[in-house]
């Protein structure tokens, strides 16, 4: 087997000018991120902005149309393998299948990425067990709650004990019980040296969980730092107020067409 | 090299035995959905029945006598007819799984791009097997008889299923490029549906228009159906295997890596 060891950084995640278009709309317009190994890092901003494609390029799922974007070092155009071994992705689009149980869905994952039969099951049940699914582990996904769901997505995403984890809008349709769960589990993994980078129209969340906040409108970064300094900057409170003192606009105006082709995927 | 690095060791690509491993793990995952759903079984079942009843009761007489001497034609044409719209399936049910994001979550995870193609329509000709043995033990019952050997019957049974896993490549290629399962699905149909009638697998050729006949001798359809037939009933087998098989090997040089690129680029 080839092993390559020599790439890794210390940066969890470093992009550079990352834009990518879809026909005449630009989704990501040069957007540059540096994200420690370790932290939780927000990416803030209403429908259409471009957070889900950036995760989607991040998470080597599409191509950059310009730029240039690692994890961990590894680039994730010409290292998609390397890169695909180290992260987990959770996010609306990112499902599991629905007519397998949840044992069976995370035993999957498990073969899949070279485990045992024995460990993939042993691994399964553990994750069933830290998301309250054990008793549900052997339904089919199909007749799980919209929490319990959610939580499958996460497990499956932690199979592979991810060193960088996506979360794609991770508590968008979550009542507040699976919300604070959710909180939970992210600042565990982050204890255990987990980077996140996770997207949010929240700035609540942004400010439980993320030590640092990119704020995205149209494709572009319009203001970074933590949220209480965005907070001081901008004398808002929510994503709405900090969004409006950014751009003079309110977040239902961003970039619609490009809100039609994340929506379209 | 440095060994100061802290990062684990990460492979560069994916091995081909680990390959061949995923894609039989993503083959289970389809196959295991019977299990869950043995309705599942009825589903794939009752069609090629119906047509192999149909075809044999309502035009037999008119076509091939009498339905016994139709019977003894027809069966190979309803076994290529129905392995090869079993591909549509194939390339629908890769459809749903991009659709519904499945996809994305496979294409994340550090495997063979080609595995979950290649394991859907694995899992599709297995079902298919299925399908044949139910087609030849309802034929028998109706009265056909295998006029060569078991052996014979067995090999026409693997040459439809080669041909069918090579075949569907195309309708896989074309489930990529489509935007949704439902257009798949009418595509695939339009595309099956006449290339399956302007063949030999329902009625000699030799009462078509001059035309039809020229493309019906080169369709692939016709020389699959011929072989089956030729080694269930007799008849020409050389040519015909020899020509399908090539026909197979060049689906799947063409259309595999085109399917496996637009599986990739798949936004």
């Amino acid at each position: 087997m080839t092993v390559t060891t020599s790439a890794w950084a210390a940066s969890a995640i470093t992009a550079r000018g990352l834009t990518k278009r879809f026909g005449a709309t630009t989704a990501v317009d040069g957007i540059d991120l540096d994200i420690p190994a370790g932290t939780v890092f927000g990416l803030l901003g209403p429908n259409g902005a471009g957070k889900t494609t950036t995760i989607r390029i991040l998470a080597t799922l599409i191509s950059a149309d310009a730029g240039q974007a690692t994890v961990h070092g590894y680039d994730v155009g010409r290292q998609a393998h390397q890169v695909r071994q180290l992260i987990g992705l959770t996010g609306q689009y990112a499902s599991v299948d629905e007519s397998l149980t949840g044992l069976e869905n995370l035993v999957l994952i498990g073969r899949l990425i070279g485990t045992s039969r024995t460990d993939a099951r042993r691994r399964a049940r553990e994750l069933l067990a830290q998301f309250r699914l054990a008793d549900a582990g052997s339904r089919a996904v199909k007749t799980y709650s919209g929490g319990m769901r959610r939580r499958l997505d996460l497990a499956a995403s932690l199979v592979g004990r991810p060193r960088v984890l996506f979360l794609d809008e991770p508590t968008t349709g979550l009542d507040p019980r699976s919300r604070a769960e959710l909180w939970d589990t992210v600042r565990d993994l982050t204890a255990s040296g987990v980077t996140v980078l996770l997207t949010t129209q929240y700035l609540e969340e942004a400010d439980q969980l993320a030590s640092q906040i990119a704020v995205i409108d149209a494709g572009r970064v319009i203001a970074q730092g933590t949220s209480a300094r965005l907070k001081a900057q901008t004398g808002g409170d929510t994503l709405d107020e900090v969004f409006l003192a950014l751009t003079g606009h309110g977040t239902s105006s961003a970039a619609i067409a490009d809100d039609r082709q994340e929506v379209s995927r | 090299m440095t060994t100061l690095s802290p990062g684990p060791q990460l492979s560069a690509r994916v091995a081909p035995l680990q390959a061949v491993q995923q894609t039989c793990s993503l083959a289970w995952r389809t196959l295991v959905q019977i299990k869950h759903n043995p309705f599942e079984l009825v589903d794939f079942s009752v069609q090629p029945v119906m047509f192999l009843l149909l075809f044999v009761y309502v035009f037999g007489g008119a076509v091939g006598g009498s339905p016994h001497a139709y019977l003894q034609y027809v069966l190979s044409g309803v076994i290529v007819q129905n392995s090869l719209f079993t591909t549509l399936n194939t390339a629908t049910g890769l459809s749903t799984d991009l659709d519904k994001g499945f996809s994305s979550r496979l294409r994340a995870l550090p495997i063979a791009r080609f595995a979950p193609l290649a394991a859907r329509i694995l899992a599709d000709v297995a079902k298919q097997a299925w399908a044949i043995a139910l087609l030849y033990a309802v034929g028998t019952i109706m009265g056909f008889r295998a006029d060569t050997s078991v052996l014979a019957a067995l090999a026409a049974a693997g040459l439809v299923l080669v041909c069918t896993l090579a075949f569907a490549w195309i309708l896989v290629w074309i489930g990529m490029l489509m935007a949704n399962p439902e257009k798949v699905q009418i595509f695939g149909f339009v595309m099956l549906f006449p290339l399956t009638f302007t063949s030999g697998a329902f009625v000699r050729t030799t009462t078509m228009p001059g035309w039809l006949q020229a493309f019906s001798k080169a369709n692939p359809v016709t020389l699959l159906a011929e072989g089956a037939r030729g080694l269930l009933v007799g008849g020409p087998v050389a040519v015909p295997v020899i020509e399908s098989l090539l026909y197979a090997a060049g689906f799947i040089t063409v259309f595999a890596p085109l399917a496996v690129l637009a599986f990739k680029r798949r936004a």
